[in-house]
């Protein structure tokens, strides 16, 4: 008798909360237009790779020999090469920002490559103000300046191709697209966003208004106010990372090559773990803006510095980084990245899934006694 | 005034900034840096242990894995135990000996192709060297060209050298934004407001009074934490400081104006807040903050023309790290100015309106 009036009771609840939802106008921006909008920008306007990098060139010596090595450059499709005979307005240029590196082939060039005991070089010089660009330019002209050896080798039927050399191969990413890691990356800070978001507001809204009370006041149990009020925001929230995923894969060409149950029972529980997250906030600040402002700073802001989707975790300091392991985002972060592109590695998913589960089920526990607190 | 009267609040506009700018430093970076590797090596020879042996030294590879058979590198890769995994088989050192090519597998894991990319650059730097080491060593004939390279203005690439000066203006900007619209919208909820607009000031006159106080807190905000940079965490400063102030003091007052414009949009403080971070988020991603703008696709590059703080960004690296002229600086701030006024006119339009 007492399971089955709690039952109804939970219905009751569950339908009241839907309409509510699909009334309030906000909860549709939350869910729809926010992560679109998100999407769009971390699609187009977070990108690592670097297409058309633009580089100068300064040739002192005009050899057949340096105009062959200008050439590989010029017809390489990772540079947009400006030539300078001025240092001036080479110097200029890379003042303001027109080109990220140059390279220098010296008068001296063809005349010590004649001599056996002497090495000829050839300068590479990156714009240090953007490392990760800098390096890139390094990279790419090694590996145009290789080629143009093999190349001058073969030509001259000379033995001197290198005897120890480096093959490359990528996996996962062969064609070395960032937005194929960073997109289900960010999905993960989108998530993130929304399920803290949606709880956050709507609940601190509700408390805000009275009706939370209004709510506590009738005959139902704790345990089915929290499980009525989240279900229809957990539907939400996986009906929202269904939308994005469907415009990663067919609107950004992502790949995706796991199974997509298996993505849907680890957003499942990511979603699990963000919503408990809103939920927890929004019964230690009362008021919406409060909400708002927590829920970005404890977890948009970390989740997108923390998480890994961006930044390499290994790269920062070891405090920084045990920081990062009790973030739900990173070990979600890492799920949908293998995923995307690897497929299903069952080890590592269901090893990523026991940290979120634990956050998760630690934030709801907080957030319930915080209710019972304020009941009494 | 206000604002900074009150002891709470100005506590709360110093500290997150500091404290974002300490963790955002160390955290936000794309430095490659003790990230794992594995390193397989089937060559019982002389020249195998030689290269391993210089993997090992390199600071880069802090954390090596060693591997002890084919079949674990998968599982290695695949559990993202490792980025990298360096390959060499059992005829390495025989085929060195021979003189025949010997070849070096890189196995990478395309997930973190960024780190990647780095990481197999790294890795091709020392194979190279050895293999230049080892033919002159053997008196084989190798081709005497050689690449050099060097980083002008950050030359051992140091991230933080390029995130401080970025932190600077973007903290700085965030300070401001929030104080202005929220200036606005207390005063609005609580009344005051509508006295204000009604008194015989113009609203050209009340539009450029509410932004004194956050023009003031983020220009000076911003030289705090420039002091912090250079002095504490030393990144070298090797501009103009009178450009660096002019044009910071340009750009604080581009975004106060951006927040005065937003709150006379806005009716409740909510509405303020949720405009300034609709405002925000796209406003950082596109400035060229994390990452860089010829990288966008070029259709959506103009709109970081639109963005203030993509001028401020390229003045202030170019300040800290370039000592960039005067003229580079000055074209980069008349757009400042220009977005500055019309957010001003747009303000002071809206809040006419609004009193009507």
């Amino acid at each position: 008798m007492l399971q089955n009036s709690g039952i109804r009771r939970l219905k009751a609840l569950i339908v009241k909360e839907s309409f509510q939802i699909i009334r309030d106008p906000s909860t549709i921006l939350i869910s729809v237009v926010l992560p679109f909008f998100l999407l769009f920008l971390y699609g187009y306007g977070v990108s690592l790779d670097l297409n058309h990098l633009r580089i100068g060139l300064v040739l002192e010596d005009t050899s057949p020999e340096a105009t062959s090595f200008a050439y590989s450059l010029y017809n390489s499709r990772y540079f947009d090469v400006k030539t300078y005979r001025h240092e001036h307005s080479l110097i200029y240029d890379l003042e303001r920002n027109a080109i990220r590196g140059f390279v220098v082939v010296p008068s001296y060039f063809t005349q010590f490559r004649h001599r056996p005991d002497l090495i000829a070089p050839i300068q590479v010089i990156g714009d240090g103000s953007e490392p990760n660009t800098a390096n890139f330019v390094q990279n790419y002209v090694r590996g145009a300046f290789d080629n143009w050896l093999q190349q001058e080798a073969v030509s001259k039927d000379l033995k001197g191709l290198p005897l120890v050399s480096a093959a490359s191969r990528y996996w996962y990413n062969e064609e070395l697209e960032s937005r194929n890691f960073l997109l289900p990356g960010s999905l993960g800070i989108i998530m993130t966003l929304i399920g803290t978001l949606l709880t956050a507001l709507v609940v601190s809204r509700e408390w805000e208004r009275g009706t939370m009370e209004a709510l506590i006041s009738t005959s139902i149990q704790r345990s089915e106010l929290i499980i009525g009020k989240l279900v229809p925001y957990f539907i939400l929230g996986m009906i929202s990372m269904a939308l994005c995923f469907l415009v990663t894969v067919f609107g950004f060409q992502v790949p995706f090559r796991g199974s997509i149950l298996l993505l849907t029972l680890v957003s499942a529980v990511f979603l699990f773990c963000a919503l408990g997250l809103g939920f927890m906030i929004s019964t230690l600040a009362r008021s919406q803006i409060v909400s708002y402002q927590i829920s970005v700073v404890t977890g948009f802001l970390p989740a997108y510095i923390l998480s890994g989707f961006l930044f390499e975790i290994y790269s920062m300091p070891w405090p920084i980084q045990l920081l990062t392991y009790i973030m739900p985002a990173r070990y979600f972060v890492q799920c949908l990245q293998t995923l995307f592109l690897a497929g299903n590695v069952w080890s590592l998913i269901f090893l990523n899934m026991i940290p979120m589960l634990l956050v998760g089920l630690i934030f709801f526990l907080i957030a319930v006694r915080k209710t019972v607190k304020w009941l009494d | 005034m206000q604002a900074i009267r009150d002891p709470r609040t100005r506590f709360s506009l110093l500290a997150p900034p500091l404290i974002q700018m300490l963790i955002f430093t160390f955290a936000a970076t794309l430095d490659v840096k003790n990230v794992p590797i594995g390193i397989l090596n089937r060559d019982n020879g002389q020249a195998g242990f030689e290269l391993v042996q210089r993997f090992r030294g390199a600071p880069t590879f802090s954390r090596i894995y060693y591997l002890q058979s084919v079949e674990e590198i998968t599982p290695f890769i695949d559990h993202q135990k490792g980025v990298m995994v360096v390959s060499l088989d059992q005829q390495f050192s025989r085929n060195l000996e021979a003189h025949k090519p010997a070849i070096v597998q890189l196995i990478l894991d395309g997930r973190k192709s960024n780190t990647a990319q780095i990481l197999g650059g790294y890795a091709t730097s020392i194979i190279k060297k050895f293999n230049d080491d080892f033919s002159a060593q053997h008196d084989i004939k190798q081709q005497n060209v050689n690449l050099v390279t060097y980083n002008w203005f950050n030359p051992n690439l140091l991230y933080y050298w390029y995130n401080i000066p970025s932190l600077v203006v973007t903290l700085s900007m965030l300070t401001c934004l929030v104080v202005t619209t929220n200036s606005v919208a207390r005063e609005r909820e609580l009344g005051t407001f509508d006295q204000l607009l009604v008194s015989p000031l113009s609203p050209v006159e009340i539009v450029t009074g509410k932004i004194i106080p956050g023009v003031i807190i983020g220009f000076f905000e911003g030289l705090l934490l420039m002091a912090v940079g250079v002095f504490i965490f030393q990144v070298p400063f090797v501009g103009s400081f009178f450009l660096f102030s002019f044009s910071i003091l340009i750009f604080i007052c581009s975004m106060a104006g951006m927040g005065l414009f937003i709150s006379s949009l806005s009716a409740t403080q909510q509405q303020a807040m949720l405009g300034t971070f609709v405002v925000m988020v796209p406003s950082v991603l596109l400035s060229g903050f994390a990452t860089p703008i010829e990288n966008m696709p070029i259709w959506l590059q103009p709109a970081s023309y639109l963005v203030p703080l993509t001028y401020m960004l390229q003045i202030s690296k170019g300040i800290f790290l370039k000592n960039i002229p005067a003229s580079v600086v000055l074209n980069n701030v008349w757009p400042l100015f220009l977005i500055t006024v019309v957010n001003l006119v747009g303000a002071s339009l809206f809040f006419r309106r609004r009193l009507q």
